[in-house]
């Protein structure tokens, strides 16, 4: 009987089993942030034990990194002791750190792919939920809380218990207009938003297999949304294809060994899973959430659920009222105040192209303020250098410097008031975007740029400009190298 | 260090009701620019405190007969979202010793572990007749007994009422010995870990 790539990874790092019946798993790299690793670097002070694997473990700044000005001290003082506190940790602790001053900064989960340092078959761990995302290697990633970033820094293992796996087959051509964004949100609308709690998620299906690194990252990332701790797509040539060459890939003959290993960890065909399903591509349109968690979606030319029909009625009517919705209302049409493309989700050079093929010689809605944040100072070079800057700061966008931003409300990038947001992040969660009544609406980035410009959730298949070619699964060339 | 056994918890108990709180809820992210967990307990739930004093009612943490209780009675998939152990961080600092809830985020419910907050789990109805109870009694003694999987709720007028908890042995097992500290356990026999390092091709760079 075959292995799931997920059943191959775990035996190989298993250590031991623990007293307690847990696994002792080694972790193969450890990435952290300032926002989850203070508390665990003043565990170690105080017992007085080094990093493990000082080798294994890299770091970076993100949550809280102003975009606009990225002067020191930060004006935020909270903000500059936290940044300060890791580099004092990285130094003490011989730690490398990627800082506001490197040209390798960027959010965590988009830099450790483009330095080559996430790898097919790596255990992978880091103090924030959206880990999830370096399974598009196959890799096995899971986000851990400061507790265990502590365990991880002073043993290099995590205790776990055994996940089941799901296999989620994507079949079919996406019709244009549709991206790994939707198809993602439509799987945790299907599953629910809990629905993945005890498993990992594995990708699969001839239309993942045509996606790029960038949309295959999109799908993994969002994994926790749907309640799955791991999201994972088996390694194959376009996985490849993206890691070569890469600072921290393997080089020449050791990078021929590299794909030998990496090809052999994937499932094999004869794998048994928890549990399977089939989504086909072309059923599916662009999606938008109208509540507050991401399984709370429609399709865009639907009309908002409610009423005594919906499965669970007290928390559908609490998110209409917290959006200030009504039931039937459709979702196309509603104004909107701020649209953001970035983040961990969709902060990738192919974010910004096809945001910046929806708003190309168009101009944001005079109500409207638009941000675009890089996921990584990489990101920003590389789409300066093909000009994107230019047309989103010619249609009225702000461009800024690479963090997390209006993801979550820990920088100066926040909603104000009830604003509603359209956003090409992972979380519509109450208070999520900075302000305790700021309304998201999750989408696309294409979407989220349709939307700027017509100053209402919009339809951005209307907008498209006819294309030769499909507009998903660009292929590796189209990634940042 | 010697961690702390744990094999029940007793005290008040204090209702949050709602499916899918997610962290965020429990403890926003603006919160969370601090290098320390202290303070941490004032800023539990603060967003819905102050959109049930908005509407003209308070958030059962605002409300007086339940300051002080040690057990927090939730429902479904309670703590989903951001890995942020910042939100049982509050949670324990505020008071609360032990959860009773439908179910909960992996996450999250790792998370507690790791700092000593054991969660269990519990049907609907008597999830349900749990927060009834204690919404009626705010003064009813609970007790989670994590040895014997139940939780009893003693009004003062009335029948004590138990039911059934669960929790995965292991994770009874940890809390009963100490074991939820998990780093030391982790740092015994490092030669292991060393030779697992070993076998695994990439630690050495593919060199061979």
């Amino acid at each position: 009987m075959g292995k799931t790539l997920l059943q191959k990874v775990w035996d190989l790092h298993t250590v031991r089993t623990l007293p307690t019946g847990q696994t002792q798993l080694f972790i193969g790299l450890h990435l952290i942030h300032e926002v989850t690793t203070p508390q665990a670097f003043d565990a170690l002070r105080a017992r007085g034990w080094k990093v493990a694997r000082p080798d294994r473990t890299f770091g970076t700044v993100d949550h809280i990194v102003p975009t606009r000005d990225r002067k020191r001290p930060f004006l935020d003082m909270l903000a500059e002791d936290m940044i300060a506190a890791l580099e004092r940790n990285a130094k003490d602790f011989g730690v490398p750190l990627f800082g506001l001053d490197s040209d390798r900064q960027g959010i965590v989960h988009v830099i450790g792919p483009e330095l080559g340092l996430t790898q097919p078959g790596m255990t992978i761990a880091c103090g924030d939920s959206h880990t999830s995302t370096h399974g598009a290697f196959g890799a096995v990633a899971f986000g851990i809380g400061t507790s265990q970033v502590r365990d991880v820094l002073a043993s290099q293992c995590m205790a776990l218990e055994p996940l089941k796996v799901r296999r989620i087959r994507v079949n079919g051509q996406l019709p244009p207009g549709v991206y790994a964004k939707d198809v993602i949100l439509e799987i945790i609308q299907r599953l629910g938003v809990g629905g993945g709690v005890g498993y990992a998620y594995e990708y699969a299906g001839d239309t993942i297999e045509r996606m790029s690194m960038d949309e295959r990252m999109t799908i993994c990332n969002m994994s926790i949304e749907g309640g799955a701790r791991v999201g994972y797509v088996n390694p194959d040539e376009t996985t490849f294809r993206y890691l070569e060459g890469r600072p921290y890939a393997p080089k020449g003959d050791a990078f021929e060994r590299a794909k030998a290993w990496w090809r052999a960890m994937a499932s094999d065909a004869d794998a048994v899973y928890d549990d399977d399903i089939e989504i086909r591509a072309e059923d599916l349109t662009p999606v938008v959430t109208w509540g507050v968690n991401p399984g709370q979606s429609i399709g865009i030319k639907e009309g908002v659920p409610g009423g005594a029909t919906s499965g669970d009625a007290q928390s559908v009517s609490d998110a209409l009222e917290y959006m200030q919705l009504h039931a039937g209302q459709p979702i196309e049409g509603l104004k909107i105040d701020v649209a953001f493309v970035g983040s961990c989700t969709n902060g990738r050079l192919s974010d910004l192209r096809e945001a910046a093929r929806v708003v190309k010689g168009r101009h944001v809605a005079p109500h409207v303020k638009a941000l675009i944040v890089p996921g990584s100072v990489a990101v920003s070079k590389a789409a300066v250098a093909e000009g994107l800057d230019k047309i989103f700061v010619a249609a009225g966008f702000e461009w800024r410097g690479a963090g997390c931003s209006m993801c979550l409300g820990m920088n100066p990038d926040r909603l104000e008031g009830d604003q509603v947001c359209v956003s090409s992040s992972n979380r519509n969660f109450k208070g999520r975007q900075g302000s305790p009544t700021g309304r998201t609406l999750l989408m696309s980035p294409a979407m989220v740029a349709a939307a700027a410009v017509a100053g209402t959730v919009t339809d951005v298949r209307e907008m498209l400009p006819p294309s030769p070619t499909a507009p998903a699964s660009q292929g590796s060339v189209a990634e940042v190298h | 260090m010697e961690a702390l056994r744990i094999t029940r918890v007793e005290g008040r108990a204090i209702p949050v009701r709602g499916v899918d709180i997610d962290t965020d809820r429990i403890l926003p992210a603006r919160f969370l620019r601090a290098v320390t967990f202290e303070g941490f307990e004032e800023h539990v739930f603060i967003d819905d405190r102050a959109a049930a004093k908005k509407a003209g009612a308070l958030h059962s943490f605002d409300q007086p007969p339940y300051q002080g209780a040690s057990v927090l009675v939730v429902n479904s998939n309670f703590g989903c979202g951001s890995s942020r152990e910042h939100a049982p961080q509050g949670l324990h600092r505020w008071g609360i010793r032990a959860i009773v809830g439908e179910s909960f985020s992996e996450i999250f419910y790792g998370n507690s572990m790791m700092i000593g907050l054991p969660c269990v789990t519990a049907s609907h109805e008597h999830v349900e007749a749990l927060m009834a109870a204690i919404e009626r009694d705010p003064q009813a003694q609970v007790t989670v007994d994590l040895a014997k999987g139940t939780c009893t709720a003693a009004p003062r007028d009335g029948t004590p009422y138990t039911f059934p908890v669960s929790m995965p042995d292991h994770v009874r097992d940890a809390f009963a010995t100490g074991a939820w500290d998990t780093t030391g356990l982790l740092l015994e026999n490092y030669e292991q870990v060393n030779a697992t390092a070993a076998r695994l091709p990439y630690v050495s760079g593919f060199t061979s």
